[in-house]
């Protein structure tokens, strides 16, 4: 079984509100001295392929992430978490473009082709940057592969492929063959491992491979980005807060219950 | 002029929420831009739909009978929207971004060659071009879109529209697709459904909710959250880190991944008020903070605020709300 997984690298969601500011001039978040870090589904969709991978035997996974060399980071802790391979795909002209989704789904599934006899395919549910949620989805049609959408857990007999989803009224249990795109969430079943340091170590020397945009069959309309950000504000949306007044939990459930009935919200 | 396609999804027996907030978008959309309005049903009761559908604002409903699309599958109904776009060829498709539109979405756009913009809560229309407002960086921020392809997909964010009202004196037509949709498109199986709910209201329909946040410290914290829910017949939900944490069901997630929801009461226990959980309560009318960090991002959210231990907080309020609301147990 040939596991592909996607990654992507963003600025660390956990940057406090207070911090985040747009440069108007890119339209892009300043960094604010914070580190770029693996988007944290993409590093969920990780742990479920190399689980499934250590689970099947037999089996390989592909660690795959769009960017330019800062991106390495990202692939060197794929490597870490002991991804059997890692390929970066980057063209300098792309640089000064914004690639949305639907540009990236496009690239990532030519470079898919590229790398041929893939079985799965996993990707994060949604980015916490930009959170169009469109790639996993892009990448199947482009591949006229099946998409399984917010799966929290996989097991393969056969090829044949159990997904966990939730699903619209609540968990669902969904089968489908290989190939297969599977966009992933968080779940307590695979929460990222804290890499050995022996792999950590052994991820430093390993190879990444790197294709450019003449080495893929890219079809240059799809590569034009389909949305632009014309413009970008921070809104203030923070609330007065009414701080309920009280020295011990009696009197603080006493005034907080009445001040519900007060607004009746009861 | 511009012409507007809106998946509305249905019951069998009429519109469902996120319809009507999808044909409300989409009728103000269409007005704006001087446009036309059109909507795409399918399934058993497609006819009852389309009807509440033209009543709400649409011109002409498309419906589908086929009893292939009965249930739901993402490659039927792609099929099906497909067919209805061929007839109509409309220059702006929007959908739900709700639990279908994940599926749909990125698909359809690529095979309508359209551009894809998701998790839409407004547009600005200037020269007659419309602009697409959502947020981004897990709501710290608004950004502003135009798109750059012939046609464009928009999925709206849950709850983030009025809903569409019924006129009876507004007509249009009912036009019945019989095309046969393959059957052998469907490649996926629902095996089997997992129910897991902790109360029995559900979480995007809860008028209250009480969530619980990675502060409880475990599933104990939990009963006293589903405790005061019951007591208010509200639902319970939970943050990102508290179902991670397998404290509770995934399902009962409130935030961007899980439910996105509105209710008129929100009382937050122990949640710090992460970007990610606070986007799902944007539209939350009344937020209440139970935490003992004065410091958290929740109390610039939250209309009501107490910094306590909720451990001396939440059985207090739970008799005290007993007693004003009569109950007797």
């Amino acid at each position: 079984m040939h596991i592909v997984v996607c990654l992507k690298q963003v600025l660390d969601p956990e940057l406090p509100p207070r911090y985040f500011k747009i440069d108007p001039e890119t339209n892009r978040p300043e960094d604010g001295g914070s580190d770029m870090v693996m988007d944290s589904y993409a590093e969920n969709a990780l742990e479920t392929a190399i689980q499934l991978r250590d689970h099947l035997g037999d089996s390989k996974v592909t660690a795959l992430c769009l960017g330019n060399d800062l991106s390495e980071v990202v692939l060197r802790r794929a490597l870490a978490f002991t991804a059997d391979q890692a390929v970066r795909v980057w063209e300098d002209d792309w640089e000064d473009q914004e690639l949305d989704g639907q540009v990236v789904g496009h690239i990532l599934a030519q470079t898919i082709k590229k790398l041929g006899d893939v079985d799965m395919v996993l990707t994060g549910y949604q980015a916490s940057d930009i959170e169009e949620g469109l790639v996993g989805p892009v990448i199947a049609e482009e591949l006229k592969i099946p998409c399984i959408t917010l799966v929290s857990n996989l097991s393969v007999i056969n090829n044949t492929v159990t997904a966990i989803i939730d699903g619209e009224d609540g968990i669902e249990k969904i089968e489908v063959p290989t190939p297969a795109v599977f966009t992933v969430l968080s779940s307590e079943t695979n929460v990222p491992r804290l890499p050995k340091v022996k792999d950590i170590r052994l991820s430093r020397n390993k190879s990444i491979e790197e294709y450019e945009a003449d080495d893929l069959d890219l079809d240059p309309q799809r590569c034009q980005p389909a949305v632009t950000l014309e413009h970008v504000y921070v809104p203030n949306r923070d609330v007065a807060c009414e701080v309920v007044p009280g020295e011990d939990g009696a009197e603080l459930a006493d005034g907080l219950a009445r001040r519900l009935a007060e607004l009746k919200v009861l | 002029m511009t012409k507007v396609l809106i998946f509305a999804e249905h019951l069998g027996t009429g519109l469902n929420a996120s319809a009507r907030e999808a044909i409300f978008f989409g009728r103000s959309l269409a007005d704006a831009m001087g446009g036309e309005l059109a909507t795409v049903l399918l399934g058993p009761g497609s006819e009852v739909a389309a009807k509440e559908a033209i009543a709400c604002g649409a011109s002409q409903a498309f419906t589908f009978g086929d009893p292939v699309i009965k249930e739901y599958h993402v490659e039927t109904y792609l099929h099906a929207i497909c067919v209805a776009d061929e007839q109509y060829n409309a220059d702006i498709v929007v959908l739900p971004f709700n639990r279908k539109g994940k599926d749909l979405i990125g698909r359809l756009a690529t095979r309508l060659c359209a551009a894809a913009i998701t998790e839409v809560i407004d547009f600005k229309v200037e020269e007659n071009n419309p602009r697409w407002v959502r947020p981004i960086y897990g709501d710290k921020a608004y950004g502003v879109y135009t798109a750059n392809r012939q046609k464009v997909v928009v999925g709206i964010r849950p709850k983030s529209q009025e809903q569409a009202v019924a006129n009876q004196d507004l007509t249009g037509t009912i036009i019945p697709l019989n095309e046969k949709i393959p059957e052998d498109i469907v490649v996926a199986r629902l095996v089997e459904k997992i129910e897991a709910s902790l109360s029995g209201v559900r979480l995007e329909d809860a008028r209250i909710i009480v969530s619980g946040g990675r502060g409880l410290g475990g599933t104990e914290g939990f009963e006293d959250v589903k405790a005061l829910a019951d007591v208010l017949g509200g639902a319970v939900g939970a943050t990102r880190a508290a179902c991670d944490a397998g404290w509770v069901a995934s399902s009962l997630q409130v935030g961007q991944t899980g439910a996105v929801v509105a209710p008129d009461l929100y009382i937050a226990v122990c949640i710090s008020g992460a970007s990610q959980h606070l986007s799902g309560i944007t539209n939350a009318k009344t937020v209440v903070a139970i935490n003992n960090d004065s410091e958290a991002p929740i109390f610039k959210r939250a209309n009501l605020g107490v910094v306590a231990d909720y451990k001396t907080v939440l059985p207090a309020l739970i008799n005290e709300l007993k007693k004003k609301l009569g109950i007797t147990i």
